[in-house]
């Protein structure tokens, strides 16, 4: 298992690169599914509005 | 109208593109996930050391599959444009600018996993040859579409001015590509071809492949999961998007459809 971790004394290089991969790719996964709420709330807030707005002569 | 015209104009339309997109994008992302757990384990695990590289070869199997999409994503972004910027269609606006931030990331990783191989194979982190400089030049594009696309207020408008760029900076793409063999650069050149035969024994190719279509999938996966929330932002005024809106949210204070 060490043998694995240590990759032939590349272990150093070979680790941070794939975990660069594996982040990039999650924040890339995460990143629309936060803004699809913030673009939701956004779209309620509008329509919150104009109902008050209609609400009050 | 032609039937083929028709289910064009159909699949175009954003809130079926919408509920067609939001179906496809789950499975997507779940085998891209599956394909590239199976690739890693390939390239980890079970592809031989490499006889002049040592272990360090085995970032191939993150760097070259990102490297191709960084260019495959600049391809369906530059269609996407030229349809937008053509026939005006908004689903086309959209899934180009859904595109650009998914090549972004692509490249960025490229560039970062690159230049971690560099260290112990070249004894640099970073050098300015042909190969490494278009890259660059690649990720800064992104950024410029994107960019420009978030510089100016109205958001057709703006992915029009977008679109242009993205379609002048495709001139880049094929300098990419073919950097390592118009200069001498201390990349190595092309090992994996798709006519003729590949420099790379088959144990090490396989993850490598498999790896290139986890990516595409994934790509499909982000495109269909960003171009929702776009059409979502563009429509949000419209009937369709205001549903969506309303029964996503069962927390907030009542909001009735019809006010």
């Amino acid at each position: 298992m060490a043998d694995f971790f240590a990759m032939g004394g590349y272990g150093t290089y070979i680790w941070p690169a794939y975990a660069v991969f594996l982040i990039v790719l999650a924040i890339d996964a995460i990143a629309p599914r936060l803004r699809r709420k913030r673009v939701l709330a956004e779209i309620r807030g509008k329509l919150r509005r104009r109902q008050a707005r209609e609400a009050t002569p | 109208m032609n039937a083929l015209t028709l289910w064009f104009h159909k699949i175009g339309s954003p809130p079926t593109f919408y509920r067609i997109a939001g179906a496809l994008a789950p499975w997507c992302f779940g085998i891209a996930i599956v394909l590239g757990a199976l690739a890693l384990y390939g390239g980890l695990v079970l592809a031989p050391r490499d006889y002049q590289q040592g272990d360090a070869y085995r970032i191939i199997f993150v760097h070259v599959p990102c490297a191709w999409m960084g260019l495959f994503a600049y391809g369906f972004m530059a269609v996407n444009a030229f349809i937008a910027l053509i026939w005006r269609i908004k689903l086309s606006e959209v899934l180009a600018m859904a595109s650009a931030p998914i090549g972004a990331a692509f490249t960025f990783i490229t560039l970062v996993t690159g230049s971690i191989w560099g260290k112990p194979m070249w004894g640099t982190w970073w050098t300015w040859d042909a190969r490494l400089t278009s890259e660059l030049v690649l990720l800064f594009l992104y950024l410029g579409v994107m960019g420009l696309y978030h510089a100016i207020e109205d958001r057709r408008q703006a992915a029009r001015a977008a679109s242009f760029l993205a379609l002048i900076g495709i001139v880049n793409v094929p300098i990419v590509h073919f950097s390592v063999n118009w200069w001498n650069t201390l990349h190595q050149g092309q090992t994996v071809r798709l006519m003729g035969e590949s420099k790379i024994s088959g144990d090490m190719v396989w993850p490598l492949l498999v790896m290139t279509l986890a990516t595409h999938i994934w790509f499909f996966a982000s495109v269909f999961a960003r171009t929702r929330v776009g059409l979502l932002e563009l429509e949000g005024g419209k009937d369709w998007a205001r549903d969506v809106a309303l029964s996503d949210a069962p927390r907030e204070s009542p909001v009735t459809a019809h006010g």
